[in-house]
């Protein structure tokens, strides 16, 4: 805030103040702006180590332990997610980590499933059919006007509390089960070899790169066509097929088995996890959708014209020509929903879902009495993934503003 | 967003308060009103009626010092705290007494910049079960899932008994007592742990009592009781003796029903209980008749317990080591003189 006023007022004397005749050095307005950005640059500072050192010193009038020496002190309570291992003997430092994961993990998830699903519902919700269109107004009209902790907590206690007990689980084969303790997946063990599987599908990946250039060159230059879609999906099946059985069939499978109360092994999806991402996606994907709907609507309907009057047809119109024009005006907004989202991800704790703020700026926070450095470390992160976000998303609004050729 | 948006404004009222400007004794004089912390519900130690009021053993101790300091035991606001919230409300001002089923433990005593002031309830950890799984002991948890609520001492010995009997656990935590019985009712958990005591009161909440049952194991010792900031000694001195002078009437024998006929009394241990001789409420700059307000208003320690938690309740408990010292148990105040 202050440096920028700063910058104004450097404008404004660059701007007005050029006199010709000599005057002492801090009658000129550069050395003068200087001055006071030094001068304000030092305040800020004295006020910063002001506020600290008072805080400190309360702190410890009031007994109040201080600094973060607590993060490498044993935390001793057990998380029921996380990406890395984690026992009750790891570090308050290393709950931190897990409850980080475990927030970017729905909040990614959930970006990744409102921005699908918000674009379907948003064009469903123009579509000349009567019946879609209105059965995608009466979703956003729904999850956009109830509270979203209503819905995690509908989603959570209503739906997924509905589901049968461990000993009762509905099941595909002895391969998947889905109870109240939530769905049990094998996990993949991989042997020696499958490297070569992996490997594959990178060079089919890198292929399909390589396809799609040359087939747009190729159009451009030709006129011609090619069939980038198939020949992309064959050579992705295909690739690591072949790899798969060239190399002895290196994987194996671990299935969930019921022991006592509940299964173990194989991958489990806690339903903290499901009920907080379908909430999270199904709230934001309602606001999604209007902004998508908003986006296309932005696009003249001209266009639509001229594209049918080329002769293509409906599908490609939408693909080609009003997406990418209407994405402009789409982006920016997108990226509040986006924040919003990740903030949102921290209701978490309403259903025990253990993300950052449940587990660190909650347990962690508690256990230690430390909140000044936990809530400290909470907004870092916060502010981090919030900036990521909107940097990412201004390069990538950049990159798809209309370029006037 | 809510509840860390909570912790962070407290965060900033302890950074931007000074210290001590006016004791808390004067704070709440001037303001005329105690301002107690508590559960959010939890039947027997502090739970709101459908009217708002609120009832419990902890509520009871702050309507105690209410009595004491402003001769009013309804001069009290309650604030109900998550177990997240409670030190750091306490530690920020936002409350004068913390009255929450906490547990007194040496690293909450000796570095959240809190004192404890006397255990007005021993508790002790327990597991309660669906009683369809059949189970009978503790022992027997092995691979359980177990709901718990966050940021409790039942969080930490969870761990430790798992543990030391080498079995595995999977812990559901959440926010709120309400939240926790929901989760263990709905079948999200196979065992719900809490203090013992707690987990009756939580029993009740349930839709069907009957099917639960509080298995016998006690896997930590619970010493609960108010607790108030460090470093203002003169309050600290108040709160610890209104919990005293209930231990102390209850142990001489005087009631709410008999506080005034007692005052005829010549056992000069209750003359002095009731502030007819000796220092009477002078140390802790307190009127001379603050243990009869206390006895007067709220009663002794026995009729607290027993209309909140014992036989006159739902939870129908038993003193066990909550009776007097001379009574098989280890409640034991030092004498008033
Ligand atoms: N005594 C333990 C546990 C206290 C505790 O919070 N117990 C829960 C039982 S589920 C409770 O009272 N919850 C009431 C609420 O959430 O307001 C401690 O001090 O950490």
């Amino acid at each position: 805030m202050g440096a920028l006023f700063f910058f104004a007022l450097f404008d404004l004397h660059m701007a007005t103040v050029e006199h010709p005749q000599k005057t002492a050095w801090w009658n000129n307005a550069h050395n003068r702006a200087l001055l006071f950005q030094v001068l304000l640059a030092i305040g800020v500072s004295l006020f910063f180590a002001f506020i600290a050192n008072n805080t400190i010193h309360n702190l410890q009038q009031r007994g109040i332990s201080t600094g973060f020496a607590f993060l490498k002190q044993k935390a001793g309570f057990g998380i029921i997610q996380h990406l890395i291992p984690y026992t009750e003997n790891d570090t308050y430092g290393r709950t931190f980590i897990v409850g980080l994961l475990n927030t970017i993990l729905v909040s990614a998830l959930g970006i990744i499933c409102a921005t699908i699903l918000g674009f379907i519902i948003g064009v469903a919700r123009l579509s000349s059919n009567w019946l879609v269109s209105k059965l995608a107004g009466i979703y956003i009209e729904t999850f956009r006007n109830l509270p979203l902790l209503l819905q995690i907590f509908f989603w959570y206690f209503a739906v997924l509390q509905a589901l049968p007990s461990p000993r009762n689980s509905l099941h595909i084969g002895e391969k998947f089960f889905l109870n109240i303790r939530g769905v049990y997946l094998p996990s993949p063990i991989f042997q020696q070899g499958f490297g070569w599987v992996a490997g594959a599908f990178i060079l089919a990946i890198l292929a399909t790169i390589i396809l799609k250039r040359w087939a747009g060159k190729r159009q451009e230059e030709t006129g011609e066509q090619f069939p980038v879609f198939w020949t992309a999906t064959g050579l992705i099946l295909l690739l690591p097929m072949v790899a798969y059985f060239a190399t002895g069939r290196p994987l194996s499978w671990e299935y969930p088995v019921l022991k006592g109360f509940n299964f173990q092994g194989g991958i489990t999806i806690i339903p903290e996890l499901a009920a907080l991402l379908i909430a999270l996606s199904v709230y934001t994907a309602s606001l999604i959708a209007e902004i998508v709907r908003s986006g296309i609507l932005s696009v003249s309907h001209g266009q639509t014209e001229a594209a049918a009057a080329l002769g293509l047809r409906p599908g490609k119109i939408l693909r080609l020509v009003i997406i990418p024009q209407a994405m402009r005006v789409i982006i920016p907004q997108m990226t509040s929903q986006y924040l919003n989202l990740v903030k949102n991800s921290s209701l978490a704790t309403a259903i025990g879902y253990p993300d950052l703020v449940s587990v660190f700026a909650g347990t962690t926070l508690n256990q230690t009495g430390q909140a000044i450095e936990v809530i400290a470390m909470t907004m870092a992160v916060y502010l981090t993934i919030s900036l990521t976000i909107s940097f990412f998303m201004n390069w990538y609004n950049a990159r798809s503003q209309l370029r006037e050729r | 967003m809510k509840k860390l948006s909570f912790i962070m404004v407290a965060v900033f009222f302890m950074i931007s308060a000074s210290l001590a400007s006016a004791s808390t004794l004067e704070e709440v004089q001037k303001r005329d009103v105690l301002q107690c912390g508590v559960s959010t519900g939890l039947p027997g130690f502090s739970n709101p009626d459908e009217k708002g009021n609120w009832t419990g053993l902890d509520v009871d101790a702050c309507r105690a010092v209410a009595a004491a300091v402003l001769h009013d035991a309804n001069k009290v606001k309650f604030v109900p705290l998550t177990a997240k919230e409670r030190f750091t409300a306490l530690q920020s001002g936002e409350i004068d007494i913390l009255s929450r089923n906490t547990t007194w433990t040496l690293t909450r005593d000796t570095s959240l910049g809190l004192n404890f002031t006397h255990t007005d309830y021993y508790d002790g950890q327990g597991f309660m079960v669906s009683k369809k799984l059949g189970v009978k002991s503790a022992k027997e948890l092995d691979g359980a899932a177990i709901c718990i609520q966050s940021g409790t001492t039942t969080e930490l010995n969870l761990a430790d008994y798992f543990k030391q009997n080498k079995m595995k656990y999977q812990a559901v935590v959440f926010d709120t007592s309400d939240q926790t019985v929901k989760g263990f009712e709905a079948g999200r958990c196979d065992v719900l742990t809490s203090d013992q005591s707690q987990l009756y009161g939580l029993r009740i909440k349930l839709a069907k009592p009957e099917d639960a049952v509080v298995l016998p194991e006690i896997i930590s010792k619970e010493p609960l009781g108010p607790v108030v900031r460090q470093g203002d000694d003169g309050w600290f001195n108040i709160v610890k003796w209104t919990i005293f002078a209930m231990i102390d009437a209850e142990e001489m024998g005087v009631t709410s029903k008999n506080v005034d006929e007692m005052k005829k009394s010549t056992d000069p241990n209750i003359r002095r209980l009731l502030g007819l001789e000796g220092i009477k409420g002078k140390g802790m700059n307190l009127s001379d008749d603050w243990a009869y307000q206390i006895i007067k208003q709220v009663g002794n320690y026995g009729e607290v317990f027993e209309r909140n938690v014992g036989q006159g309740s739902p939870l129908k408990i038993k003193r066990g080591l909550n009776a007097l010292w001379n009574k098989g148990g280890i409640q034991y105040a030092p004498p008033i003189r």
